[in-house]
C-alpha cells in the first residue's frame, strides 16, 4: 500500500515538472537580446570571489544601460557552489533551459575543467575567470578564452623582478596543494632559476590546514624571500602566523596574483604593509576605465574592487569590444571566436589582446601594500607589458613541456 | 631536521593540543554523557570566532569576548538541546543527521552575517612580541594557549571530581538507568552538559581566531579533529580528551610536516585502530 | 494488481520522457536516477541492514576514479574499465566492511565516516594519481553494442535501463530468504544469533552487496559527467544521500527513489530562487528528521491525518 503510494507521489511529482517544462518548447526568446550567462559561485567558501563576480559585472551592464553593441544584454546568472559537477550541471541549466548565448566564468579551476567537454559539445563562448593553464595550452578549447591569467602567467615577472630588482639569489615557495598552487611556483621556479637564482625548499601544506606553524618551523632561514602562492584566504593567514613567528624582516614574502588581494587585504593590519605582489589588476591603477570602475565600486560597496570583480569588469570589455567588432552578430560563433583573437582593447587592467590560443596577453603589475587614505592598497611599483602565459618562451618549445606540476621543472637545487 | 626543527615543532604541537582541548572536551562530555555525536561542533566552535569578532568591535579584550562569545553559544546550544535533540532521544541517526543539519546552517548563516572573507582576530597587545626560547622566535600567544588549556582542564576536572555536579555527570556517564533510577534530574542534566560542551567550542572559537582566524570552512576543518581527539582518548573521559588532545596536536603538526602527502591517513589511521581494535579509547568509559 | 499498473504507467511515462520534454530536464532527470541508485544502495545498509552508514560516497567515488584512471592512463576501453571499477570497489567494500563491522550503532557509522575522509583527503593530496583539485577530465562514454551514449537521450535510456535493473535485483535481495534474515538482524540481532544465524556474516554480505550498487551508481555518476572530482568523495555527498533515504522513508524500496527525486529536483531548483542553498538544506534535514522521521510521503500523510483529526473533534 505504501509502496504503490510513493509511486504514485513520484509519479504526480514527474508529471507536474513534465508540465512546467513543457513550456519550455513554446516559449519565446526575443532574438534581438543577447543572452549572457554568469556562471559564479554564491554559496560556499569561494562565495565572496563569486559575488564580487556578479556585482562588477552587474555594475558594468548598468552603465551601459543594459545595450552592448546597439543590442540589449539580459543577464543570467548560476551558482555552482564551488562544486565542480554542479558548476557543470548549472553550465548545461544556462545553456539548455535559459538559452544563454555566451557565458563569462566560471570561477574556479576545477570547474572550468569539469564544464570543458560540455564547452566544447554545446559550443558554448565562454570568457573564462578560471586558471585552469591547459585549456589554452596543450588541449586547448576553441570555445574557450580567459581575460585573466593563467596560474603561471603573473608568477614569471615577479621572478624576474626578484632576481633583476630585489637581487634576490636564494628563494623558498609555498603554496597549496593543488594544481593551481603546484603551477604558479613551478612557473616562478623556472623564470627564477633560469636567470640564475636558486629555489632551496618547496613547500605545499594542504588546502584546508588550520595552522601553518609546523610549515613555518621548517622554513629555511637562509633565504632572501620567500614565494607565496596561496588563495582564497591563506595567504593572509600565512602571513598573520609569518610575524608572529618572528620571521618579520628577516625573510622577505612576496606573493602570487591571488595571495594579498583586495578582498584579503581590507582586512588585515600592518602586517602586510610593504609586501609586493604580481597580478593583472590593482584597484589602483591610473587609467580611464579603472578610475571609473574603482571609484564607483567603492562608492556601492564601500571596499575597492580586487581580482574576481576586475575579472569580469575585464571580460565584459572584451565581449563589448568583440560585439563591436562583428557588429553585434553572436550568433556567429566562429566569427566571434575570430574576432576576439584579433581585438584590442582598453580596459580596467589596461590594454589586452589574445594569443592564438585563446588566452590574455596583457600588464603585469608589480605592486606593493601601503596606506593610503587609511586603508592598505596595492599600490603599482612596476609594469610588465605584454605578458603572455609563456613569458618569454617560445610558444612551440613551452608547449613541448609537460604541464607546470609539483615536480616540473626539477627542483634541482633544494637544500633540506 | 636540525635540533630547532623538534623544538618548535614540539611547542606547535603542545598549542595545538591546547586549542584542540578546548574544542574536544565538551564533544567529548557529551558524546559520554548524551550519547549524541555532536557534529555541530565545528559549527559551534566557528560561531563562537565570528561572534567573538563582533564582540571585540565593542569589547576590546580578547577574554572578556571568549567568556561572552562562550555563554551566547551555550545559550544556544541550549536551545538547540531542549527543542530539538530531546525530541529525537534514542534515534541515533537523527540526531547525527540533525546536528549535521544544524552545522550546514550555521555555515551559511556565518556567510550570510560576516561574508566570506576571513577576519582576524588580534592577539592581545602583551602577547604579541615573539618570545625568544632556544635562539629562536616563538609566538608568545600560542605558549598562553597551552597555559589556558591546561587551566581549563584543571577546572573541568575539579568539577568533575569534586562537585556534585560532576558526580551526577560521572554516574550517567557510567550507567544512565541507575542514575535516573537513584533519582538523578538527568534532562536537566543534559542541557547543562550541553550548555557546558557548546560554550566551551564558543570560547575555544575566539581563543584560537588570533591563530587561525574566523573563515568559512573552519568548521568543517575543525571538526574531524575533535571526533579523533575523542575517540582516540575515550569517550566521556576528560583525562582521555587532554591526552587525546595533545597526542592529535602531536600527530597531525609531526605528520603534516614530514609527510604532507599522507595528512589525512596520518590523522583518521588511528582512529580507525583505536574503534575497531580498542573501542574504549585509552581512557573512555564505554565504547564508542 | 493496482500497484502494478502504476507501476506499468510509470514506467511508460518515463521511458517517453525524452519525447515531449527539452534536453536540460531529459538530462536532470538522467542525475535524479544515478542518484536514486546511490541511495537505494544506502537503503540497503540503512532501512533493510539497520546499519547507518556515513561513508556510502567512497564506493561511488572508488568506481568512478578507478573507471576514469584506467581508461586514462592505462587507455583501457570500457568493456575492461567498467568491470574492473566495479570488482575492485566491491574488493574495497568487502575490506572496509571487514573493519566498519567490528562495531555496530554509532562506532560503526564512525568508523565509514572516517574511512571515507582517508580516500577523500587521499584523492585530493595524492595529486600525481588524481589531479588533485584539478580532477579528471576528458573522460569518455561507453557505447555498449556500439550505441552512442554522448546525447541525452541516449545517455538517459540507459540510466533508466540500469537503474530499472538494479531497482529489480536489489527488490530480489531484499524479497529473499537473506533478505528476511537482514531484516531480522535490523529488527533483533541478538535473537537471530540465539536462533543460529551468523549476524556478522549476513551484514558483511549486505555491505559488499550495498558497495557493489553504490559503484554502479559511481559508474553511472562519471559517465554522465565525463568528469570526476575529489568532492564527490565528501561527506557532504554521503550525507545528502542519506537525507534521500530518509526524506522518501527508509525500509522501503520506493522510498529511496522518491528521496532522491525530492533532493535533486530541490537542489537543482532551489538553488535557482535560493542564495542560501545550504542553509536551506540545513532546515530540510532537521524538519524532515525531526517531524518526519519515517519520510516524507508517510510523515505528511501522517500529520495531514492528525490536522484533519484535530479539526475534527473541534467541530
Amino acid at each position: 500500500m505504501s509502496f504503490n503510494r510513493r509511486r504514485f507521489v513520484q509519479a504526480a511529482g514527474s508529471s507536474g515538472v513534465a508540465l512546467a517544462f513543457s513550456k519550455n518548447i513554446f516559449s519565446q526568446t526575443n532574438s534581438n537580446v543577447i543572452r549572457l550567462g554568469l556562471m559564479t559561485v554564491k554559496t560556499g567558501p569561494l562565495a565572496s570571489g563569486g559575488i564580487d563576480m556578479e556585482r562588477a559585472l552587474v555594475q558594468y551592464l548598468r552603465e551601459r544601460n543594459n545595450t552592448l553593441a546597439g543590442r540589449k544584454v539580459e543577464l543570467l546568472v548560476g551558482d555552482s557552489g564551488g562544486i565542480p559537477a554542479q558548476a557543470r550541471t548549472k553550465v548545461q541549466e544556462l545553456v539548455e533551459r535559459e538559452r544563454i548565448q555566451i557565458m563569462i566564468g566560471p570561477l574556479a579551476t576545477g570547474e572550468a575543467l569539469a564544464a570543458d567537454d560540455y564547452i566544447r559539445q554545446a559550443q558554448l563562448l565562454t570568457l573564462s575567470v578560471a586558471a585552469a593553464e591547459d585549456m589554452t595550452q596543450r588541449k586547448p578549447n576553441p570555445w574557450f578564452t580567459r581575460g585573466t591569467s593563467t596560474s603561471s602567467q603573473c608568477a614569471h615577472p615577479l621572478a624576474d623582478y626578484c632576481y633583476k630588482t630585489l637581487g634576490y639569489r636564494r628563494m623558498a615557495v609555498i603554496a597549496d596543494d593543488i594544481p593551481y598552487g603546484h603551477e604558479m611556483c613551478a612557473g616562478f621556479q623556472r623564470v627564477f632559476e633560469d636567470l640564475g637564482g636558486k629555489i632551496v625548499q618547496k613547500m605545499f601544506p594542504p588546502l584546508t590546514v588550520p595552522d601553518y606553524g609546523s610549515f613555518l618551523a621548517q622554513l629555511n632561514p637562509k633565504i632572501d624571500g620567500v614565494f607565496l602562492g596561496f588563495a582564497g584566504s591563506n595567504g593572509f593567514r600565512y602571513l598573520r602566523q609569518f610575524n608572529e613567528y618572528g620571521l618579520r624582516g628577516k625573510v622577505a614574502p612576496v606573493g602570487g596574483m591571488t595571495a594579498l588581494d583586495e578582498a584579503v587585504l581590507r582586512n588585515m593590519g600592518d602586517e602586510a604593509l610593504g609586501i609586493i605582489t604580481s597580478c593583472w589588476y590593482s584597484a589602483e591603477l591610473d587609467n580611464p576605465a579603472n578610475r571609473k570602475f574603482a571609484a564607483e565600486f567603492r562608492k556601492e560597496w564601500k571596499y575597492d574592487p580586487g581580482f574576481y570583480a576586475a575579472a569580469t569588469y575585464t571580460e565584459a570589455a572584451v565581449l563589448e569590444a568583440t560585439l563591436g567588432a562583428i557588429k553585434g552578430k553572436i550568433e556567429d560563433k566562429q566569427a566571434f571566436m575570430k574576432a576576439v583573437r584579433g581585438i584590442k582593447v582598453d580596459t580596467c587592467r589596461g590594454p589586452v589582446q589574445f594569443d592564438p590560443y585563446g588566452n590574455v596577453v596583457g600588464n603585469v603589475y608589480l605592486r606593493k601594500v601601503e596606506r593610503k587614505d587609511g586603508r592598505l592598497v596595492n599600490s603599482v611599483i612596476q609594469t610588465y607589458p605584454d605578458v603572455s602565459q609563456f613569458w618569454t618562451y617560445k610558444p612551440e618549445e613551452f608547449l613541448k613541456n609537460p604541464v607546470y606540476s609539483r615536480d616540473w621543472p626539477p627542483a634541482k637545487n633544494l637544500e633540506s | 631536521m636540525s635540533m630547532q626543527f623538534w623544538v618548535i615543532q614540539t611547542l606547535n604541537s603542545l598549542a595545538l593540543g591546547g586549542l584542540l582541548f578546548l574544542l574536544a572536551s565538551g564533544f567529548s562530555l557529551i558524546f559520554g554523557l548524551m550519547r549524541i555525536a555532536n557534529l555541530t561542533h565545528g559549527g559551534l566552535f566557528m560561531l563562537g570566532a565570528y561572534l567573538g569578532v563582533t564582540i571585540l568591535k565593542v569589547v576590546p579584550n580578547l577574554w572578556v569576548a571568549a567568556l561572552l562569545a562562550g555563554l551566547a553559544v551555550a545559550l544556544f546550544g541550549g536551545l538547540l538541546e531542549k527543542l530539538i535533540l530531546r525530541k529525537l532521544s534514542g534515534n541515533v541517526l537523527g540526531q547525527v543527521l540533525v546536528t549535521l543539519g544544524v552545522a550546514y546552517i550555521i555555515a551559511d548563516a556565518c556567510l550570510l552575517i560576516w561574508g566570506g572573507d576571513p577576519v582576524p582576530i588580534q592577539t592581545p597587545a602583551f602577547l604579541q612580541q615573539p618570545l625568544r626560547v632556544a635562539g629562536f622566535a616563538f609566538p608568545a600567544y600560542r605558549l598562553a594557549v597551552v597555559v589556558l588549556a591546561v587551566l581549563v582542564g584543571a577546572i573541568l576536572f575539579f568539577i568533575m571530581e569534586k562537585t556534585r555536579l560532576g558526580a551526577m555527570i560521572r554516574a550517567g556517564v557510567d550507567d544512565m538507568q541507575m542514575a535516573r533510577a537513584v533519582g538523578i534530574p538527568v534532562s536537566r542534566l543534559f542541557t547543562i552538559v550541553f550548555c557546558l560542551g557548546a560554550g566551551l567550542a564558543g570560547a575555544g572559537g575566539v581563543i584560537g581566531g588570533p591563530i587561525m582566524s574566523a573563515y568559512p570552512g573552519l568548521d568543517a576543518d575543525m571538526l574531524p579533529l575533535a571526533l579523533i581527539v575523542v575517540i582516540l582518548g575515550g569517550v566521556g573521559s576528560l583525562v582521555g580528551a587532554f591526552v587525546g588532545s595533545f597526542i592529535t596536536g602531536f600527530v597531525y603538526t609531526f605528520g603534516v610536516a614530514l609527510f604532507p602527502q599522507l595528512a589525512y591517513v596520518i590523522l583518521f589511521l588511528p582512529m580507525i585502530f583505536v574503534i575497531a581494535f580498542r573501542p574504549r579509547g585509552l581512557f573512555g568509559r564505554f565504547a564508542a | 494488481m493496482k500497484r502494478n499498473i502504476c507501476l506499468f504507467g510509470l514506467l511508460i511515462f518515463l521511458v517517453v520522457l525524452p519525447f515531449f520534454s527539452g534536453e536540460f530536464y531529459v538530462n536532470l532527470a538522467s542525475q535524479v536516477f544515478i542518484f536514486a541508485v546511490f541511495a537505494a544502495s544506502i537503503n540497503l545498509l540503512l532501512g533493510y541492514g539497520g546499519l547507518a552508514t556515513l561513508g556510502h560516497a567512497s564506493y561511488l567515488g572508488v568506481a568512478a576514479y578507478g573507471s576514469a584512471l584506467i581508461g586514462l592512463k592505462l587507455g583501457l576501453g570500457h568493456w575492461i574499465a567498467a568491470p574492473a571499477a566495479l570488482v575492485g570497489t566491491t574488493l574495497m567494500a568487502g575490506a572496509f566492511g571487514l573493519i566498519a563491522l567490528r562495531a555496530s550503532g554509532l562506532g560503526f557509522l564512525m568508523l565509514t565516516l572516517a574511512m571515507s575522509q582517508v580516500l577523500w583527503g587521499t584523492a585530493y593530496r595524492w595529486v600525481g594519481l588524481t589531479d588533485g583539485d584539478n580532477g579528471l577530465r576528458g573522460l569518455t562514454r561507453p557505447a555498449p553494442f556500439g550505441i552512442d551514449l554522448d546525447s541525452a537521450s541516449a545517455f538517459y535510456w540507459f540510466t533508466l535501463a540500469v537503474t530499472v535493473l538494479s531497482v529489480w535485483l536489489m527488490a530480489r535481495f531484499v524479497r529473499s530468504p537473506f533478505g528476511a534474515a537482514l531484516r531480522g538482524t535490523r529488527d533483533q540481532p541478538r535473537r537471530m544469533a540465539a536462533l543460529g544465524h551468523n549476524v556478522w556474516l549476513i551484514r558483511w554480505i549486505t555491505f559488499v552487496y550495498a558497495g557493489f550498487w553504490g559503484a554502479v551508481s559511481g559508474l553511472l555518476f562519471v559517465y554522465y559527467h565525463k568528469y570526476i572530482h575529489p568532492i564527490s568523495l565528501s561527506l557532504t555527498n554521503s550525507a545528502e544521500g542519506l537525507l534521500a533515504v530518509i526524506a522518501g522513508g527508509s525500509g522501503t524500496l520506493g522510498g529511496p527513489l522518491a528521496g532522491a527525486t525530492i533532493v535533486m529536483l530541490l537542489k537543482n531548483y532551489a538553488s535557482a530562487y535560493i542564495e542560501r542553498w545550504n542553509m536551506l538544506l540545513g532546515f530540510v534535514f532537521v524538519i524532515i528528521v525531526v517531524f518526519m522521521p519515517e519520510g516524507v510521503v508517510p510523515g505528511s500523510k501522517r500529520i495531514y491525518l492528525k490536522c484533519r483529526q484535530r479539526f475534527a473533534s473541534r467541530a
